[in-house]
């Protein structure tokens, strides 16, 4: 039987909307609030704002030929397609364990909860080239699970499943920490009349959890996928870097960058930052399309 | 029905996440004690760690100042394009490192936009410390304000007011109220940043040349170290680094139960 954890305890009460609209006093005379709001702004301005638009206007430089020529380069477009492909493969993965892994930490109470839930976060500490450098020692073709993968014909490291495995490993807490707070705000009241009036455990998670997840378990996924597709040290060091097998669009971008390729390099960039941009803006509006304004 | 779940979390996070941890480990220490102290005593490696230090003691500097600015102007602020403005502070989380090293190259690259003013300055941004630094806070931006900005938000504004009718000046009431209570998710936010910084490779592979002795991070170390075929002391400086990770961990949880426990007070 599920228990009640410490989060489910009451939040303080909202304030009132015209607490919220009135300034706060550390902003309050017109300097202050200028001041700040200024200084906001240019920062934001200056430190990402204006290097997104500057790498998007090299990207055009010269049209849609720098796109060309750099596709037309030996293994882009397989470099592309790999790291499409892999991102969904990790979103979808991730998003299956990850809101399972979620709902072990929110609903039930065992021995080790913490342990789970710090060992979960461990990705964010991690250097991702470390990541790699773990993957390399624990699967690599010199240490006794490599080997023993090997002699069966599955090899991990220079190979697309060491890709995988890094991506996964990076991914997962973010879409942990995605969906932890929409589950914690599920009444689980609810769960609990579905139970008593009969309900399995799955159904009642599929017809009574799971649509009130849906928006969160989005977000969680399109930042795996937005996240993975941007990867770069820990595959740079996993996967061999073999053009057309296991050569990803990061690894080409910096390729192309230190081949002093850049207007190449910043188109296949403007590609992926495109594909960021709309994905960040995409689960913005669901994150805060499922919280009450 | 509900043990099973649990196995399958366990050994899921158990296989993806330790299992390499443990890798490591094993791998480094077999490279033995003398291999391990002669490494990491090497000038190299030294200014490696010297560098990424100073880097991410910048950055993380940088990111909360204005951080905790940015989170009171979203939070507290109202003018148009509001949103947009949190848009922005998220995009560095979607953006890959390595496109954030072009856009340091673009902008001060041979042919860049500001490259005109400062190499008449004489002062070099490409191939040195500053772009490494620029471009780190760049990837740093989103932690601390992701951070403070529910805090600022559940918390409200009576304390503050409070203070002001109560006699505090503005100055008085952001040190006393506000930055008290929103301590430990500042906490939190710098903890995430200092972890982020240190492990930067993609963008500052890009913009620093890697020059050895001069723009070499330890993650820059590491991937040199295995390009060279001198396995043993990347796994080395990488461990380094990982047991660095594992105290930053302990204090990014400890940090987030605190700043738990205030959120149910």
């Amino acid at each position: 039987m599920s228990t009640r954890t410490l989060e489910h305890a009451a939040l303080p009460p909202p304030e009132s909307p015209e607490a919220g609209r009135r300034r706060s006093v550390v902003l309050r005379g017109v300097l202050a609030r200028w001041g700040l709001r200024g200084t906001a702004i240019l920062y934001l301005g200056l430190m990402i704002a204006l290097p997104a638009f500057a790498v998007i206007v090299h990207g055009f430089s010269d049209g849609l030929q720098s796109l060309r020529d750099a596709l037309a380069a030996p293994g882009a477009r397989e470099a592309i397609r790999l790291t499409l492909v892999l991102g969904a493969v990790t979103a979808i993965v991730n998003v299956i364990f990850g809101t399972l892994v979620a709902y072990v930490l929110v609903r039930y109470e065992f021995p080790g909860r913490s342990w789970l839930s710090t060992i979960v976060d461990i990705p964010f500490a991690i250097p991702t080239l470390v990541t790699g450098v773990m993957l390399r020692a624990l699967y690599g073709p010199n240490s006794p699970i490599g080997s023993f993968l090997e002699g069966h014909g599955i090899k991990v490291i220079f190979a697309q499943s060491g890709i995988l495995l890094a991506l996964l490993f990076v991914t997962l807490p973010l879409v942990v920490r995605t969906v932890q707070p929409v589950l914690l705000e599920i009444d689980e009241t609810e769960e609990e009349a579905a139970r008593v009036l009969g309900a399995t455990r799955w159904y009642t998670f599929r017809r009574v959890v799971l649509p009130k997840l849906r928006a969160g378990i989005a977000a969680g996924g399109l930042l795996a996928f937005a996240r993975a597709i941007g990867e770069f040290g820990a595959v740079v060091i996993v996967s061999g870097n073999i053009v057309g097998r296991t050569l990803t669009a990061p690894v080409l971008i910096f390729q192309l960058a230190s081949q002093f390729k850049p207007e190449e390099a910043a188109a296949i960039a403007t590609v992926l930052f495109g594909i960021s941009f709309v994905l960040v803006l995409v689960t913005e509006r669901l994150v805060r399309g499922k919280a009450p304004a | 029905m509900h043990w099973g779940f649990i196995a399958i979390a366990l050994l899921y996070v158990g296989i993806l996440v330790l299992a390499p941890l443990v890798g490591i480990a094993w791998v480094a220490i077999q490279a033995g004690w003398s291999t391990i102290a002669t490494t990491l005593r090497q000038p190299d490696v030294v200014h490696a760690f010297y560098l990424t230090a100073v880097i991410t003691l910048i950055t993380v500097a940088v990111t909360s100042v204005f951080g905790v600015i940015v989170a009171l102007v979203i939070t507290r602020d109202r003018f148009p394009g509001r949103p947009l403005m949190s848009a922005f502070v998220d995009l560095p989380l979607a953006v890959s490192p390595v496109i954030v090293g072009l856009m340091a190259a673009v902008l001060f690259g041979r042919g860049g936009w500001f490259e005109p003013w400062f190499s008449s300055h004489g002062i070099q941004i490409l191939f040195a410390v500053p772009s490494m630094v620029l471009v780190t806070i760049f990837i740093c931006i989103p932690f601390v304000i992701r951070e403070v900005v529910p805090v600022l938000k559940e918390l409200g504004v009576t304390e503050e007011e409070a203070a002001r009718t109560l006699g505090a000046s503005s100055l008085q009431t952001f040190f006393r109220v506000t930055l008290r209570n929103i301590r430990w998710g500042l906490l939190y936010g710098v903890a995430l940043s200092t972890a982020r910084a240190i492990g930067e490779i993609g963008a500052v592979l890009i913009v620093s040349g890697a020059i050895t002795g001069k723009t070499e991070t330890a993650t820059l170390i590491i991937l040199r170290f295995f390009d060279q075929y001198q396995d043993a002391q990347g796994y080395i400086v990488a461990i380094t680094l990982a047991l660095v990770s594992i105290l930053l961990l302990v204090a990014i949880e400890t940090f987030k139960r605190r700043q738990e426990r205030m959120r149910q007070t």
